[in-house]
């Protein structure tokens, strides 16, 4: 078996591309998606694939809250769009057609349609300042009828997109602008590597299964994308100080795999939640609030939560180094429920 | 063709403001190249007459809103080099206490909001800066920059059309400069001009020459006239060329090659220099004067904003709320 070592970036590219040979009603919509000379929307996923998809390479106008609708027009049509934003904030525009008409039309025809629309949004804060660092899994966690994912590393990326695209319901799958490893004029400083032996083989990650990045007894630490990298390297620097922290990376929000979870909580007892947008009613609100439901007599410590702060994403960098939840900060709450 | 009969005072001003925002872009490029200036920036280089002849229509008292390609628009309203620079760099000093970064720049105090980074959203907020000076009966006109790209926004159609029904004092001016980012103007337009939609909103329209700082400048002149004067809102429809990158390395490779020498031929410093010139209005002496001003402006802006303190890591907590 041949593997090849992709960034998220490529790796998304090559495995937009294999949907799109492997099924002629796959095909993107999105802005700057197919300019020749341009550079495959904001982060390079789709470039050069207008070269062979000539016609299945939607190029839209800015208009999100349209093209989400005609993805949705499309799907319930039978073809499988993957709809994509430049920047998360984006989808913003577009919440009338993803929250109240993608989200809910299976529902609302009493189960007899089906809305295979794959839906990709670039999150995290990366010195853009306040209009485009938001992470949305916070807004779409309440909007029941989507399936959430955010791969944090690029064998998740193929392995769930093409889940997504398969997938007969709707999915948003949030990817990272500091882990897509993009090139030349569009690479971010500050990118973390998340690329991963890509097997030639026809795999597939499932969507709602988690994975334990790193086993450990002590501490379970949650989290996602750039925090679970993060989380990573803030339980290497813990292991010097005696603590064996367990990582997991849940990968799909919606549907969330309890079962890993709650298997690593009765283990450890204790449970950081790691994330990037504000703490108010973040992913963590609703983990926290799970496990303190369901998992009391297994906790030995308060549930821990990191996140930003309750604010928008400001532009200095001092500020939003602030911001940003650090592996030190992740480090310190870990030591917290430790020393209960 | 220009109009004649201003003074060489008027003229060399218009001259100075758009080298500035020239000489500005291009120093915040390499600042930004060097790894020295952070953030992300989206430069108007080409289009500057576009911000210069509207914002000098304009009173102090007006009120503009801008996009992600701001700075031009906010020297060209009043905002300092030093207060624009600092804002770039993340200082206190900048005009939004480093809150806001490129993308953000403004200041109500100089008559401009922050800017709005998000294509198409200052459509509605610039209406709505109209309506309140309509309903507090003040003689003052709301200016709502925007791309080619933002008219396919919803939000176009309904900012439009409520400053038209409400017969608002705002002019929205369309930086039309042929992409929206790497999307080119025709992909996305059936229509011949941008402008001919405004007759759908009932207002007027017009498609100008928006390299031609004169031409730009009497075009915004009577959209703000008729404004002012209770008539309405007016489409402006400014021709012009981004001859740079959209942001930040970007080489513009879908920009074909003949079509970026026609605009460099056809940018309006160059043109206006001539113009200058060839009316004996200033001699190249004085042009190269104004040159070397500027970037002595400019350079002091950017010691100041390096030596200027940075915001306090807790100061992140500020400014959400008034009380
Ligand atoms: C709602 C929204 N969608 C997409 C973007 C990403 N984006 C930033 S600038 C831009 C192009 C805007 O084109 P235009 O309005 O013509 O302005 P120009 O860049 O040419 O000045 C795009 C798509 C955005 N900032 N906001
Ligand atoms: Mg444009």
């Amino acid at each position: 078996m041949t593997m090849k070592r992709l960034s998220i970036a490529e790796a998304l590219r090559e495995c937009i591309r294999g949907e799109m040979r492997r099924d002629e009603r796959v095909f993107c919509i999105g802005e700057d998606i197919a300019v020749r000379g341009g550079w495959g929307g904001a982060f390079t996923v789709t470039l050069g694939l207008e070269k062979e998809f000539s016609d299945r390479m939607i190029n839209t106008p800015i208009s999100e809250n349209g093209f989400f609708g005609v993805a949705l027009g499309a799907a319930m049509m039978g073809l499988r769009p993957i709809a994509d934003v430049q920047y998360a904030d984006f989808a913003l525009l577009a919440m009338d057609q993803i929250v109240n008409q993608i989200a809910k039309m299976r529902y609302m025809s009493g189960g007899k349609l089906t809305v295979p629309v794959t839906m990709r949004a670039p999150v995290g804060v990366t010195g853009r300042g306040a209009q485009h660092s938001q992470s949305l899994e916070p807004f779409l966690l309440p909007a029941p009828g989507i399936k959430i994912v955010c791969p944090a590393t690029a064998y998740d990326a193929v392995g769930l997109l093409r889940s997504a695209v398969r997938c007969d319901d709707p999915v948003m799958m949030f990817e990272h602008k500091l882990l897509y490893g993009s090139k030349g004029a569009r690479a971010e400083s500050g990118a973390i590597d998340a690329s991963s032996e890509i097997p030639e083989e026809d795999y597939v990650v499932p969507i709602g299964r988690a994975v334990v990045r790193r086993e450990g007894a002590d501490v379970t630490v949650i989290a996602t994308l750039l925090m679970m990298h993060r989380s990573l390297q803030a339980a290497a620097l813990l292991e010097q100080e005696g603590i064996d922290v367990e990582v997991i990376d849940p990968r799909s929000l919606v549907p969330f795999d309890w079962d890993t979870v709650k298997a690593s909580v009765v283990k450890t007892g204790r449970v950081v939640i790691v994330e990037e947008s504000p703490k108010r009613n973040g992913v963590g609100a609703e983990i926290a609030a799970t496990l303190a439901e369901e998992m009391i007599d297994h906790l030995t410590a308060p549930i821990k939560r990191v996140a930003a702060p309750n604010t928008p994403a400001p532009f200095a960098p001092p500020m939003e180094e602030y911001y940003v939840p650090s592996v030190e900060r992740i480090a310190e709450a870990v030591r917290q429920v430790t020393s209960y | 063709m220009s109009p004649t009969g201003y003074g060489p005072d008027f003229l060399l001003d218009l001259y100075r403001q758009m080298v500035l925002i020239r000489h500005f872009e291009e120093r915040v490029k390499y600042l930004f190249l060097e790894g020295v200036m952070p953030g992300t920036i989206h430069q108007c280089n080409g289009q500057e007459a576009c911000a210069v002849g509207v914002c000098a229509a304009l009173e102090p008292a007006d009120v503009i809103t801008s996009t992600h390609r701001p700075h031009g628009h906010a020297l060209a309203k009043g905002i300092t080099v030093v207060e624009a620079m600092g804002e770039l760099f993340g200082r206190t000093t900048g005009c939004c206490k480093g809150k806001g970064g490129s993308m953000h720049l403004g200041d109500l105090a100089k008559g401009m909001v922050p800017a709005i980074a998000i294509v198409g959203g200052g459509i509605p907020v610039a209406t709505g800066i109209a309506l309140a000076f309509k309903m507090k009966k003040e003689k003052r006109v709301a200016v709502c920059f925007m791309g080619d790209g933002a008219t396919n926004e919803g939000a176009f159609h309904e900012g439009v059309n409520m400053g038209a029904i409400w017969t608002l004092p705002v002019v929205y001016v369309v930086e039309n400069n042929l992409y929206g980012a790497s999307t080119p103007v025709s992909w996305v337009v059936r229509t011949k001009t941008i402008s001919e939609r405004s007759r759908l909103y009932g207002i007027p329209g017009v498609t100008i020459d928006g390299n031609d700082v004169l031409a730009v400048y009497v075009a915004a002149k009577k959209a703000v006239r008729r404004a002012r004067t209770g008539k309405g809102p007016t489409l402006l429809e400014l021709m012009t060329y981004r001859i740079t990158g959209h942001s930040r390395r970007d080489p513009a490779l879908y920009q074909p090659e003949e079509e970026k020498k026609r605009a460099l031929e056809n940018e309006p410093i160059g043109r206006f220099a001539k113009y200058l010139l060839d009316r004996q209005l200033a001699d190249q002496r004085r042009l190269d004067q104004i040159a070397e001003e500027v970037d002595q402006e400019i350079e002091a802006a950017v010691e100041m904003a390096l030596a200027a303190p940075q915001p306090k890591p807790e100061d992140t907590l500020q400014d959400l709320f008034v009380a």
